[in-house]
């Protein structure tokens, strides 16, 4: 029981990620009507049409005059996570996740986060990486991360056979393994960014309570977005910075219960 | 001046450094990924599903989301994979593989969230005035035959694609001529007329010989653009153009010549 209350959230995040790529891979393969289409677009429940925002947002760039099913999806999608979810796209949908978990995961294994040797690069690398995805976009008139994006890559490979792009998840693994710590998801992706800056004010995030804190520090070793942590053990207050994915991680490796999901009104947090 | 150690960097250079090493950077992920985009682009051998708009449109509409693949019935369409050599995701079907079936409903242009498949484009609007989707009226591509390798063109009997095209002696068409070879036979050979055909590839599915002679090519590849200079005289809505067409329409004035014309047979050159 111990191990399950430890992993709660972990085991709902792959619940959501593994059901949502069985519903995409029954509809293609036994015309179920649950989820069709795939991470880019899909229809749910045969009517409410899902679209991803930020490929609707290139393409718009790119001087596309979109169908009503694909701008209304990605409204639908845009409200969910800056309202709701925050950037939980990234930790509870994404199947990229489980390649980036698995390479994070070894890493502790191997203790390769110890060996000196490293590589830096910056975390707001993924906001370049998003202006030029919009830029090329503009200028090639096509939709220019779409064209590389791992995440396409797998969710679309695992639901209509992934050929040599199996390659290129490997890449991102072995990137995340042996290059830099939550390089992909944390530095680079830039679908990441966009979900950090509309997920900045949703209202489902975690909540430090400092009177608790032990100050042990395992929160901040296993969270992938490190510096969104950055008042752990100083203040109690709401992991307010857009990066969090509402991954939950921290709050399963504490021991103390000084953080957990709270919901933040605007109204009440100026009262505190 | 004394050689020595340099000053430590000023806040003002280190400032500017910093921002030209992201410029910099920044150019160079720019320049790697506009080479792969301009490359990624360039690819056209492959066929899109009816109702596409064009294809410099279609890539910047479609969502790859696939609904169209699953709505195939015949599992005719694919999204491409990588390593296909078709801009990533995107879906197109190979006709010698499966062709396109032309199913009257047309099952896999409706479903299109983004209009990239664009079901105008193959729709008739009736005497009645409702719009009812026309397989007909796709163009996927054209059917395009060698002459050199297709067996019926040697004098052999063979008229599988002629047969098999959904649009029996509309699209594909039997001409026949004499064997000059034999001397006795008929030549029965196909042509296909372009105005007509679908690019349902039907007829490369079947094509008998080893590698078919008879193969879909994508419109942008297939035909040829005699250029809006050329006006069809005897066409009286292409004649219309004479009137309405701006540009390209100077007059060239060619000087006489100020010699005699029997002069020129008396030149020391003829």
């Amino acid at each position: 029981m111990g191990w399950l209350k430890k992993h709660r959230f972990l085991i709902l995040r792959r619940l959501t990620q593994i059901s949502m790529i069985v519903f995409y891979f029954a509809a293609n393969a036994w015309g179920w009507k649950v989820l069709e289409g795939n991470i880019g677009s899909s229809l749910f429940l045969g009517t409410i049409p899902l679209a991803d925002p930020f490929a609707v947002v290139q393409m718009s760039a790119a001087g596309a005059l979109l169908g009503l099913d694909v701008l209304i999806g990605a409204v639908i999608i845009t409200l969910f996570y800056a309202i709701i979810g925050g950037r939980a796209f990234c930790s509870w949908v994404c199947p990229i996740n489980m390649v980036s978990d698995a390479a994070n995961r070894l890493r502790r294994v191997l203790r390769i986060n110890e060996v000196e040797r490293r590589v830096v690069i910056s975390r707001h690398l993924r906001y370049w990486v998003l202006a030029l995805s919009i830029a090329l976009s503009a200028i090639f008139g096509v939709a220019a991360f779409e064209f590389i994006s791992p995440i396409g890559m797998v969710s679309r490979g695992l639901i209509f056979g992934i050929g040599f792009g199996g390659a290129v998840v490997a890449g991102v693994f072995l990137f995340d393994l042996f290059g830099v710590k939550n390089g992909f998801c944390g530095h680079l992706c830039p679908l990441g960014g966009f979900y950090s800056l509309i997920g900045r004010f949703s209202v489902i995030r975690v909540k430090h309570n400092q009177e608790k804190c032990t100050l042990c520090m395992k929160c901040t070793t296993i969270c992938p977005e490190k510096p969104v942590l950055h008042m752990i053990g100083k203040r109690s207050e709401f992991v307010a910075m857009g990066e969090c994915t509402n991954c939950a991680r921290c709050i399963e490796v504490c021991d103390d219960d000084a953080l957990n999901f709270n919901i933040r009104l605007f109204k009440q947090q100026d009262k505190e | 001046m004394v050689k020595g150690k340099p000053p430590p960097l000023s806040e003002r250079r280190r400032f500017l450094l910093q921002a030209l090493q992201g410029i910099g950077l920044a150019t160079l992920g720019a320049v790697t990924w506009s080479a792969y985009l301009d490359e990624a682009k360039g690819s056209k051998l492959f066929l899109r599903p009816p109702g596409a708009l064009n294809e410099s449109d279609f890539l910047s509409h479609c969502i790859r989301c696939g609904l169209c693949v699953e709505a195939c019935p015949y599992d005719t369409l694919k999204l491409s994979r990588v390593g296909d050599n078709v801009p990533l995701g995107t879906p197109y079907f190979t006709a010698r593989e499966i062709p396109c079936h032309m199913c009257d409903d047309i099952p896999c242009v409706p479903p299109c969230p983004s209009g990239a498949l664009d079901a105008v484009l193959v729709s008739k609007i009736d005497k009645a005035g409702t719009t009812k989707l026309d397989i007909g009226m796709a163009k996927m591509g054209i059917a395009i035959v060698d002459s050199d390798q297709c067996i019926a063109y040697w004098g052999i009997q063979c008229d599988a694609c002629y047969r098999a095209c959904p649009l029996i002696n509309e699209a594909i068409v039997i001409d026949h001529s004499r064997n000059d070879r034999t001397g006795k036979h008929a030549l029965l050979v196909p042509r296909v007329v372009p105005d007509v055909c679908t690019g349902c590839g039907m007829c490369e599915k079947v094509c008998v010989t080893e590698k078919a002679s008879i193969f879909v090519l994508p419109l942008e590849v297939a035909k040829g653009k005699a250029g809006s200079n050329y006006i069809k005289g005897w066409d009286e809505k292409d004649e219309k153009r004479l009137e309405t067409q701006r540009g390209g329409g100077e007059t060239t004035v060619t000087p006489t010549s100020s010699q005699k014309p029997v002069d020129y047979l008396n030149d020391e050159e003829f």
